[in-house]
């Protein structure tokens, strides 16, 4: 039988959440010893189908075949025996146990546990696919890319043949991507088969054999990578042609916004959370920020906007007319009432920078709404500016009064980013702009930062995405433990200096 | 197999929800009238008849309907505004209690210098300033200490509850009955006055003011704005620059205000004595009301005239039938439980699907 070769076969797979159809009679095979990249939007249902292989949910229609042999899969148990292995965006350790321990945890076992075994047993997984991991090591200790790699050796301790990555690369610098990759095709090697969850495209074109890809649940089609570019696979994922292209203007009149000296934030638990930053940001660049997630990119922004109490240094601002003043002292509202126009797109849209209950014109009110001695409220000027950024950036919505939560993320995106550079900023701080947002989105906001950057605004951008930060930003600034360990010129450098500096005082401090 | 499937509505025309309500009130009638019959074997529609006359039976019945739905609408317009900044304040029964405490040492004291013009004035101002008094104590330290203000205003129901008892010592009447008794029963001084003939009028004055007023004030004005947002996240609040502290003590100062008001018009205006059990447990039955209204006002009114009704209500088949009271506690939980249970229907849609049972087998 021709189905041999075939590790999985998925048949006309359909799965209802409520009216929303997540997958639509998808069809997906997998070979034996291939590297299978799903490709596909946020919300194409790529992890909706991976989680129906892993036994988290149960299709309402279609069939599975593993090894050509139908088969029912009711919980990640069934799962696990046909020896299917998923690694989740989000892992599942136990913190306070080893390696070895947790790589062991839940499986059945004789009365007398011999941990010299099971430490053989894992050495041998490792030094067969080129891992690097003590098992004595406890999980509190490691960084997320070796607690990525106890993830990986559980399920293959247990004897998976298929893995599944969710999304792997996305908490990971781009020095421990290509050692994952490098993994990856060792166990391809092996026989065994891969799927890897991405939206990155350059990573699907280097590491897989064929693509697949979802767009709005639907199958659309597999090809064969060494056949695909970024430009046709992107076209198979959006559905029309996309420029994938950011116009990236050079700087002119640059003028000092911003002066950060020595600014130092320390959380409830007392650790330094920033330390001692010191840089300037110009009205007419971008300056981007990059870093591994949790680095000290939220403390630094907020503690620019007043929300984040410093406990060192100062953050002079310097307006267009008038003398520099020091914010680092200042809260939100005192930086509010000094009518300084500072603007910022955080991370967490709905729960920071818009309220979700509320519809467009009550959150376009959010800034504006103290203006005026008036003891009411002035709902004609936000409605107004709802109506013009609804009709200026596309926004999709029923009207002003939808409450913002029921749009989908790039919209609330538009929402938000379009307040915020409607009232004429000379910083504009944006935090993850493009997290969760289709690519057609993604490069409205690419455009939109630009625009501001061409008017003079000092633009400051977190990003997560390092190929992205290149072609977007003039100066890139890593952060590493809180710490700023490089600006660069992101015109000449390169990917791997940048990754070197993410990870530049964590290792300086191993030494000590 | 059949299974069933709950998801959210996205919404529903105004009519259709109205319809879905009416028949939860009419199915709750029905299964009320089974329950009369099943327990006591009385005819239903003479318990509802009486129920009935017992609240709008005559005149007198009427206003006393309406003056009780009034206050327990007070009690509700002033627990609003700090639910909507999702601020638990249960502790409306205190901040009546004090503002009715205040009030009634006005009456007391005061008996002796001023004429009812200017105790009047007095006793509203003190009791306002009471309430707020005992509003804003859990709200300074929720504010600055992120205490738990749900435990917090509990709480602070029993220090007013022992500050009565304390008080009634003082001003007990006749000595030895451990009560107060109707204050300045002879002089009416303090008393609210009729307002064009009606006895309540006033009342019916300052109540429908408030509903409307409050309506605004959290539609319309700066501050109601400020108290959605405070309630919907705080990182919001914090992130476009209000001062969460300031719109908390705030927020409940007015809530605390209003609610002693409330007890200013219950000493005043209704009982003219002050006892522990002068809030009567309003303080709890208005949050049932603000919740029920979902914060609007108006629909507040509805609410508290409907539970007040059916308390009149029980009494009066309590004595005509010589049943319990608890007996229309009873149907009162049934109308309620059917009224909660079609906000369920109204939010909810719920699909019957059949699944074909494949023999799918490893």
């Amino acid at each position: 039988m021709a189905a041999q070769d075939n590790a999985i076969e998925l048949k006309n797979i359909t799965k209802r959440f409520g009216s929303v159809v997540a997958n639509d009679k998808v069809c997906l095979t997998v070979k034996k010893g291939e590297i299978l990249s799903i490709l596909g939007e946020n919300g194409s249902g790529k992890t909706t189908l991976m989680n129906m292989l892993s036994g988290i949910y149960f299709p309402d229609e279609g069939e599975i075949y593993v090894d050509g042999k139908e088969v029912t899969i009711a919980s990640p148990k069934d799962s696990f025996a046909l020896g299917i292995g998923m690694i989740h965006q989000h892992f599942k350790l136990v913190d306070v146990l080893t390696a070895a321990e947790n790589i062991i945890l839940g499986l059945p076992g004789k009365e007398v546990l011999k941990m010299d075994e099971v430490r053989k047993k894992i050495k041998g997984l490792v030094d067969k696919y080129g891992f690097d991991l003590d098992p004595d090591q406890k999980i509190y200790e490691m960084s997320v890319s070796q607690k990525q790699t106890v993830e990986i050796i559980k399920v293959l301790y247990r004897g998976a043949n298929i893995l599944i990555l969710d999304e792997p690369t996305a908490v990971l610098t781009p020095q421990e991507t290509e050692k994952l990759f490098a993994v990856l095709r060792n166990m391809r090697a092996d026989g065994r088969s891969i799927i890897i969850i991405t939206h990155k495209l350059h990573e699907v074109l280097s590491l897989s054999d064929r693509v697949a890809i979802l767009r709005k649940g639907k199958y659309i089609g597999t090809v064969e990578t060494k056949d695909a570019t970024s430009e046709s696979l992107t076209e198979m994922m959006v559905g029309q042609k996309v420029d994938l292209d950011i116009k990236r203007s050079a700087p002119k009149d640059l003028t000092r916004r911003l002066l950060v000296q020595d600014l130092t934030c320390v959380n409830p638990e007392n650790v330094m959370t920033l330390n001692h930053a010191t840089f300037s940001a110009y009205g007419g660049e971008i300056l981007g920020i990059a870093g591994v997630a949790g680095s000290g990119q939220k403390e630094l922004l907020e503690a620019i906007a007043g929300l984040e109490r410093t406990t060192e240094g100062s953050v002079m601002y310097y307006p267009p007319e008038g003398i520099g003043i020091d914010l680092a002292t200042k809260d939100a509202t005192e930086i509010r009432n000094l009518g300084i126009h500072l603007s910022f797109v955080p991370e967490d849209r709905l729960g920071m920078g818009l309220v979700g209950s509320m519809d467009i014109t009550d959150n376009m009110m959010l800034r504006g709404y103290n203006n005026g001695r008036n003891f009411f409220v002035d709902r004609n000027t936000p409605k107004k500016l709802a109506e013009d950024l609804i009709r200026r950036l596309e926004i999709v919505t029923p009207g002003t009064t939808t409450p913002v939560r029921r749009l989908s993320g790039g919209n609330v995106q538009k929402v938000l980013v379009g307040r915020e550079i409607s009232s004429n900023p000379t910083v504009l701080m944006v935090a993850y702009p493009v997290r969760g947002l289709d690519i057609n989105s993604s490069y409205t906001i690419y455009n939109l930062l630009n625009e501001q950057k061409e008017k003079g605004v000092a633009v400051i951008c977190v990003g997560e995405d390092l190929d992205v930060l290149l072609e977007l930003c003039d100066r890139i600034l890593v952060l590493c433990g809180g710490s700023i360990s490089g600006i660069v010129d992101a015109r000449t450098t390169t990917k791997e200096e940048i990754g070197l500096l993410m990870t530049k005082t964590g290792k300086e401090k191993k030494d000590e | 197999m059949s299974s069933i499937h709950i998801s959210k509505r996205d919404g529903m025309p105004f009519a259709k929800a109205l319809m879905i309500r009416l028949i939860g009130v009419l199915l709750s009638l029905v299964v009320c009238a089974v329950v009369i019959v099943a327990l006591t074997k009385l005819n239903p529609v003479e318990v509802y008849k009486a129920i009935f006359s017992g609240a709008v039976g005559t005149s007198r019945r009427t206003w006393v309907t309406i003056r009780d739905s009034l206050i327990l609408l007070c009690v509700a317009i002033g627990l609003t505004p700090a639910f909507k900044m999702r601020f638990w304040n249960i502790g409306a029964e205190g901040q009546v209690l004090m503002g009715g405490c205040v009030s009634a040492a006005v009456m007391i004291y005061g008996a002796d210098h001023f004429g009812t013009a200017q105790l009047i004035p007095m006793m509203v101002v003190g009791s306002i300033a009471a309430g707020m008094i005992w509003g804003l104590i859990p709200a300074f330290f929720k504010a600055h200490w992120n205490t738990n203000e749900t435990l917090f205003t509990l709480m602070m129901n029993y220090v007013a509850m022992q500050i009565i008892t304390f008080c009634i010592v003082f001003w007990e009447n006749p000595a030895g009955s451990n009560t107060v008794g109707i204050i300045n029963s002879k002089t009416k001084l303090g008393w609210l006055p009729a307002l064009s003939g009606l006895t309540y009028g006033w009342i019916v004055v300052v109540v429908l003011f408030l509903t409307v007023a409050m309506f605004g004030y959290l539609k319309y004005s700066k501050q109601g704005y400020e108290i959605s947002v405070v309630g919907e996240s705080e990182n919001t609040a914090k992130y476009v620059g209000i001062n969460v502290k300031k719109v908390i003590m705030r927020t409940m100062a007015l809530s605390g205000a209003i609610c002693g008001l409330a007890g200013f018009i219950i000493v005043s205006g209704s009982s003219h004595t002050i006892s522990t059990s002068t809030a009567g447990g309003r303080g709890f039955t208005a949050i049932i009301v603000a919740w029920l209204s979902k914060f609007n006002t108006f629909t507040m009114v509805v609410i508290s005239f409907f539970l007040v009704f059916m308390e009149q209500g029980a009494g009066q088949i309590a004595s005509q039938f010589n049943l319990n009271e608890n007996a229309s506690e009873v149907i009162t939980g049934i109308i309620l439980f059917f009224i909660l249970g079609s906000e369920f229907f109204v939010n909810y849609k719920i699909q019957f699907k059949k699944k074909e049972e494949g023999g799918h087998t490893k």
